[in-house]
């Protein structure tokens, strides 16, 4: 017999405290720390604090501990607690020509001033399993070197000396924020940019590399890609100036482009910019490719139908945590709206059964 | 939950969903653009309609969930705790008692009165959406009334099977101007929407979209003179509580397919029980 289905409350109860059960595991092993995460996880931690839109590796560590390592339910965690955070105020533009670079190299320019450094690349190692890790995974120093100072001068700079790149016109309007604003279009650069640093990764990855192979292509060149920490400086109206209040890791990728010229554009490089936060040179160069790509416009190129030149396409989809939610809230009941296509469907199927038998009658 | 405030939401942001809410009032199914937050809950899961009832609520309001027509369907059981922990308002599964119910996917059977608010949750508030995918141009349309588009697929429907093949999230006319998507209510639920009491808020939280109903609004479900629409349920008395008025859920019973009819409104049902409605399951 049916009984209306109650204790829904007590079901949600116990479904959470297994969960928590299952997301400590085994106690026989030791309890994950935060600052091991933040330690030895850190590219994970970056792309939280990317997706995420907060810098805070502390807080980034706890959410992947908390969400069992499911990355996007980490970024969650993260979005859902700015959303409480007080806003005080704007910093001032940060400067990443006076990075801190650990990385910084250019595949446009063999060498150049400031020097191409590798920092802590995968990029030549040899992907093999270090079984030696399983064991044990400490590691000797390695060498070091006092770091340069002074400012590492940007590569699209040298070209645009020579104006062979495209002016990157200086703009002082205050860009439109995308977390206190709904996202309209159709979207300036700074908006779109603003959109794409928060985008997923993967999506992001799987658009650039579609203009790679043709759809909509604007064959780049990474003319420069480095990581580092930059100052954060915040103007404090009781001081009449502004004061530096901590700072932050950052990737910037510039892509120079090919661009044979349009009805309104001479033929010059063209510029695309990814700026992410932490280490995540993957979304950076990512995230150039598709500004490039979504600049069709502006620069007077045609719109050939690629998925990346699409502004709507792209920025409406790219957010993980609205894509992953209206994905899975399919899991939620949907009995109302099935009984009323189930009705409909027997509706239909009894009128074309009774038509089927009156053409076999006539 | 002392650490945030009441009903999670801070009161700036509330004063700006609250502006959405009324331009939304004031120019009914117009899509109000709002500048949606990251919900403790995910997009999809009705953070537009928390959104709304976290702008409306009052500490003495008495707040009802309902999903599918249920109290207790876990999505509703977590929204009403959300608002019983944030806000700590009193909570019921009493139609009438409530002064603010949230909703998903249908309207109560009971009549609304006048000094309850109606929040639906909404996953697509674009009605022309699956006509046209584009943001831009459905809004260009709306603001020319141009409905063609939605017409034209109507009358195909009808070509193609004899009757508008929508059944859910059937679209309607308010007030002889915007056509809006009344969330997916079945289309049985439809004739509820126009001359309503209470006032009814539509919260679309991933698509950044409020829009409204005033009390007493005219609503017109579309339809074709000779094709005039029709609110269809099925045709089975509840074998609960035997209403033969109200929506109903089927149930498979049995390993050979047996069937059962049950109100999608529990609390409808379970009122009508108690007043000693008997149907032909019921023990």
């Amino acid at each position: 017999m049916y009984v209306a289905v109650k204790g829904g409350e007590r079901a949600i109860e116990n479904a959470h405290a297994w969960l928590a059960e299952e997301r400590r595991g085994d106690t026989d092993i030791a309890e994950l720390s935060i600052a091991q995460i933040r330690a030895q996880l850190s590219l994970a931690v970056n792309r939280v604090m990317a997706e995420g839109s907060l810098y805070d590796p502390d807080l980034a560590a706890l959410a992947i501990k908390q969400a069992r390592g499911d990355l996007i339910e980490a970024i969650f965690l993260i979005r859902a607690y700015r959303t409480t955070l007080p806003r005080f105020g704007a910093s001032e533009p940060v400067d990443t020509g006076a990075m801190a670079c650990d990385r910084r190299i250019s595949a446009t320019f063999k060498d150049l001033p400031g020097g191409q450094v590798l920092g802590p690349t995968f990029d030549y190692t040899h992907r093999l399993l270090d079984f030696k890790l399983a064991a044990d995974g400490e590691v000797a120093d390695a060498p070091s070197r006092d770091a340069e100072t002074g400012n590492v001068p940007h590569v699209t700079e040298f070209l645009n000396r020579e104006g062979l790149i495209e002016e990157a016109p200086h703009d002082d309007t205050p860009p439109p924020d995308l977390t206190r604003e709904p996202l309209e279009m159709p979207a300036d650069r700074a908006l779109r940019l603003q959109a794409l640093t928060r985008a997923d990764e993967g999506f992001t990855l799987g658009l650039a590399y579609s203009t790679q192979r043709g759809y909509g292509r604007n064959h780049a060149f990474v003319g420069e890609l480095r990581i580092g920490s930059v100052p954060v400086e915040m103007d404090i109206p009781e001081l009449g100036f502004a004061v530096e209040i901590g700072e932050v890791i950052l990737t910037e990728c510039e892509t120079v482009n090919q661009f044979t010229g349009s009805k309104t554009e001479p033929p010059q490089f063209t510029r695309g910019y990814g700026l992410v936060f932490g280490q995540t040179e993957r979304k950076a160069i990512s995230m150039a490719l598709v500004d490039r790509a979504l600049r069709w416009e502006e620069l007077g190129e045609d719109n050939v139908g690629a998925p990346a030149q699409d502004a709507e396409f792209v920025l409406y989809h790219a957010d993980n945590i609205q894509a992953t939610g209206f994905l899975e809230h399919i899991k939620l009941p949907h009995y109302v709206d099935f009984q009323s296509e189930l009705e409909l469907v027997r509706k239909l199927r009894r009128e074309a059964g009774a038509q089927q038998v009156q053409e076999a009658a006539e | 939950m002392t650490e945030y405030n009441f009903a999670y939401l801070d009161e700036q942001t509330k004063r700006m969903i609250r502006r959405a809410i009324l331009k939304g009032l004031a120019i009914p199914g117009y899509q109000v653009p709002f500048a949606s937050r990251e919900m403790p809950m995910p997009y999809g899961w009705g953070t537009g309609g928390v959104q709304v009832s976290a702008a409306v609520l009052t500490p003495k309001d008495t707040f009802k969930v309902i999903d599918q027509g249920a109290d207790d369907t876990t999505n509703a059981v977590s929204i009403r705790t959300f608002f019983q922990r944030t806000a700590g308002v009193a909570t019921t599964t009493a139609t009438s008692d409530a002064t603010v119910i949230q909703t998903r996917h249908r309207i109560p059977e009971e009549p609304l009165h006048e000094g309850q608010i109606l929040v639906y949750q909404v996953p697509i508030p674009e009605p022309l959406r699956f006509l046209e995918p584009r943001e831009s141009e459905t809004r260009k349309m709306h603001s020319l009334e141009e409905y063609g588009l939605m017409h034209v697929k109507l009358y195909e429907d009808i070509s193609r099977h004899g009757h508008i093949a929508t059944s859910y999230a059937y679209p309607v006319k308010v007030e002889g101007r915007y056509v809006m998507d009344p969330s997916p209510i079945p289309k049985f639920d439809n004739p509820k929407l126009g001359d309503m009491a209470a006032i009814q808020l539509f919260g679309a939280g991933r698509e950044q979209r409020i829009y409204a109903l005033p009390p007493y609004t005219q609503v017109v479900s579309l339809d074709f003179e000779d094709h005039p629409f029709e609110a269809s349920k099925a045709d089975h008395p509840c074998g609960m509580c035997g209403a033969t008025d109200s929506y109903l859920d089927e149930l498979i019973i049995d390993d050979l397919g047996g069937r059962m009819f049950v109100c999608s409104d529990t609390d409808y049902c379970e009122a009508r029980q108690a007043a000693g409605h008997k149907g032909k399951d019921a023990a």
